[in-house]
């Protein structure tokens, strides 16, 4: 937790203290703090909302936003669900792979990683990408991989 | 002073739409011209976008696909006065494919700032809630079951008998959950009223409330949409401060308040319980009806779960009068469907209309064909769990029970165009394959069913023991069909079933073979 304490996230948490419904509110606040979820914190979480530790990491293992590392400074997700399949998204996905991002595995290089999802909501507009946040239509692997260049430096 | 207006809209950022605007702004300042940029909604003729639109004597005014190379060329030229150039549209509201619409729950969309209350009262915002605050709740009520409102959420469940379920439940607390997941591929109605008309949403809820006694909100946002997630807060903010939220509805004796929750990247929460769940903080676990979630929802209290459209068709609803919706619409499906026209497809967008248009008018009437120019093969309505449809239903009503009776599903109305390089086997394994990745584990049909689906079907397209992996794949099916909690495991088979019988060629099977 390089930056914060575990002062400064409880402290962060402080709102949540005690109630046990906010287990997965409490995980998203920490991500967004730190960009992912130090083991420790699951501890931290499980003290603050007043449940087990095991509850706190059955959420945390749930939900596919949750990442236990710190993301690379460029996080790309490449939408893999059917519209973006009919737009043909194929030829950005083999494209990005001899670039040597495997996105089924979320493969980082030169801190960008590369991820699929399932829909980001711009089925009209596919194939669809989303660079740290910035949401990217029409996605060719060129444009992909200079926005990602541009946002990991 | 010249009004141009540029949508904040996600797909039309995506496409470049912030550049636009910034162009716009520097090259206006360069030359001292007296322009004003709005940022509005997308109109939803997404294939448009970047549209432009510069308010004229004569209307609106559009100039599509603009990118920020052509602005300074587009102010040249006139584009302030609504002159003709390359990229003209003409008035956007003469739009072949806008002006055949019936807007009424995207009525705004496009059109205003989604976060100027000032804008939203100026086009007939709050007169659905001002007549709601004068209505006994139970004529609330009476209103939404007359209208023949159905849930746009998938199930299509009538949206008067749940909220009157709620209003008889006797509790110290109830709750309104709108559901925002929006997880099916092709759908983006809920994101672009979000972002592009919020206040209709936020007006519907409180209706919602006031008709069964709930005072608190939540609207559960996919984490895929942090734009609708930003113009929503900002929305409900001014709700709060103008006195649309709070203690005092209005001035009314009512109180509402409305949170957003944002998801954590799980499909199987757009299911209304699993969504319970998250909201409680939870595993999204589906939860076993009965209870249902009107009598025992949230935190174990009343709660009415709806869909965004269904909740945003409300206001409209309320400010017409009931007849004015019911008098829309096809058989039992009432009032207008917002379809969504997504994939291969030449001018993509959302097509608001009364049930009952087909599938035909929809994909080349409005959509134009495929993108790729190629013909289309195939379309799969209604997400990952819809069925795959062809050509041959392309005179099929777009309502509920015409769509069941060809073996579709209209789910959130979302249409997914696919050409003919699109091989069937492999949209089969793929439905399998997210199932996989996406049950919530509670089932084993869905759990561990989804995952030998996908060895079948490879099996299949290998050429192995085709008949008898055939009928393993058939029986698998109903098992998943008829032994799943929710429709996660229940309805793969359907787009499973359907790419197999409309294209056996693709999973190598010849004729003949069952
Ligand atoms: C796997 C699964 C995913 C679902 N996803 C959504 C969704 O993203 N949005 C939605 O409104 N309903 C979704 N539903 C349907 C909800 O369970 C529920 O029927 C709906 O929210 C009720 O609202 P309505 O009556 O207004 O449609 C899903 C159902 C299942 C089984
Ligand atoms: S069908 Fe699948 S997603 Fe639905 S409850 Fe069962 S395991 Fe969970
Ligand atoms: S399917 Fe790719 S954005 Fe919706």
């Amino acid at each position: 937790m390089s930056n914060y304490s575990e002062e400064s996230i409880l402290n962060y948490l402080g709102p949540y203290k005690g109630d046990t419904s906010t287990i997965l509110r409490s995980l998203q606040l920490i991500q967004e703090l730190l960009g992912y979820v130090p083991d420790s914190a699951l501890d931290l979480v499980a003290k603050n909302s007043g449940v087990s530790r095991a509850e706190v990491y059955g959420v945390f293992t749930f939900y596919s936003d949750f990442r236990s590392t710190p993301p690379a400074k460029a996080v790309v997700k490449v939408c893999v669900a059917e519209a973006c399949q009919a737009s043909g998204n194929a030829e950005l996905i083999s494209g990005l792979h001899d670039h040597g991002y495997d996105i089924h595995n979320g493969s980082v290089k030169d801190d960008i990683q590369m991820e699929q999802t399932f829909c980001l909501g711009n089925c009209a507009l596919g194939p669809s990408v989303m660079v740290n946040g910035a949401p990217m239509g029409r996605a060719t692997c060129d444009k992909v991989l200079a926005a990602a260049k541009a946002a990991s430096v | 002073m010249t009004k141009v207006f540029i949508p904040r809209d996600s797909a039309a950022l995506s496409v470049g739409a912030d550049e636009v605007a910034a162009k716009i702004i520097k090259i206006a300042a360069k030359q001292g011209l007296d322009v004003t940029v709005v940022r509005t909604g997308s109109r939803g003729m997404l294939f448009l976008e970047p549209l432009m639109e510069v308010e004229t004597a004569a209307g609106r005014i559009g100039y599509a696909n603009v990118t920020p190379e052509m602005v300074e060329d587009l102010l040249a030229a006139g584009a302030l006065s609504g002159a003709s150039h390359a990229s003209t549209i003409g008035q956007v509201e003469s739009h072949e494919y806008f002006a055949r619409q019936n807007r009424i729950t995207f009525a705004r969309v496009g059109i205003i700032d989604p976060i100027s209350i000032t804008d939203y009262e100026a086009h007939g915002g709050l007169a659905g809630l001002r007549n709601a605050l004068a209505k006994t709740p139970e004529s609330i009520v009476e209103e939404v079951t007359e209208s023949g409102l159905r849930g746009r959420g998938g199930a299509g469940f009538p949206a008067g008998i749940k909220w009157k379920t709620v209003l008889l439940a006797t509790s110290d607390q109830k709750y309104i959950c709108c559901n925002a997941d929006e997880g099916d591929s092709g759908t983006f109605a809920d994101r672009m009223l979000m972002e592009g008309d919020p206040f209709t949403l936020i007006e519907g809820m409180i209706i919602a409330g006031i008709a069964v006694g709930a005072t608190k909100g939540l609207i559960y946002v996919r984490s895929e949409y942090p734009h609708a997630i930003s113009i929503f807060n900002e929305a409900i903010a001014v709700a709060n401060s103008s006195g649309l939220l709070g203690s005092s509805v209005l001035g009314s004796a009512h109180e509402f308040n409305l949170e957003v929750r944002v998801g954590a990247g799980s499909y199987v929460c757009g299911e209304e319980t699993a969504m319970l769940e998250s909201l409680e903080g939870k595993r999204g676990m589906v939860r076993a009806k009965p209870p249902i979630p009107a009598l025992v929802g949230l935190f174990g209290k009343p709660t009415v779960i709806n869909n965004v459209m269904t909740l945003a068709a409300v206001p409209m609803i309320l400010a017409q009068g009931a007849a004015a919706y019911q008098s829309l619409g096809h058989e039992r499906s009432r009032g207008t469907q917002v379809f969504q026209l997504a994939g291969n497809i030449k001018q993509g967008g959302i097509v608001e209309l009364a049930f009952g248009t087909t599938l035909g008018e929809l994909v080349d009437g409005f959509g134009g064909g495929t993108l790729s120019g190629r013909p289309v093969k195939t379309v799969q309505i209604g997400g990952p769990l819809g069925a795959y449809l062809g050509k041959s239903d392309w005179n099929v009503p777009m309502a509920y029970e015409s769509l069941a009776e060809v073996g579709g599903m209209l789910g959130h109305g979302g249409i997914v165009v696919f050409d003919d390089t699109v091989n069937m086997a492999k949209q089969a394994r793929f439905a399998m394959e997210f199932c996989a990745e996406e049950s919530c584990g509670k089932c084993t049909p869905c759990r561990i069913g989804s995952t030998r689906g996908v060895e079948v079907i490879d099996r299949i397209v290998a050429g192995e023991e085709q008949s008898k992996n055939l009928e393993l794949l058939s029986d698998l099916c109903d098992v998943m069909a008829d032994g799943s909690l929710c429709a996660m495991g229940g309805l793969t088979p359907l787009p499973v079933r359907s790419a197999l019988k409309l294209f056996p060629a693709d999973f190598g099977i010849s004729v003949g073979v069952k």
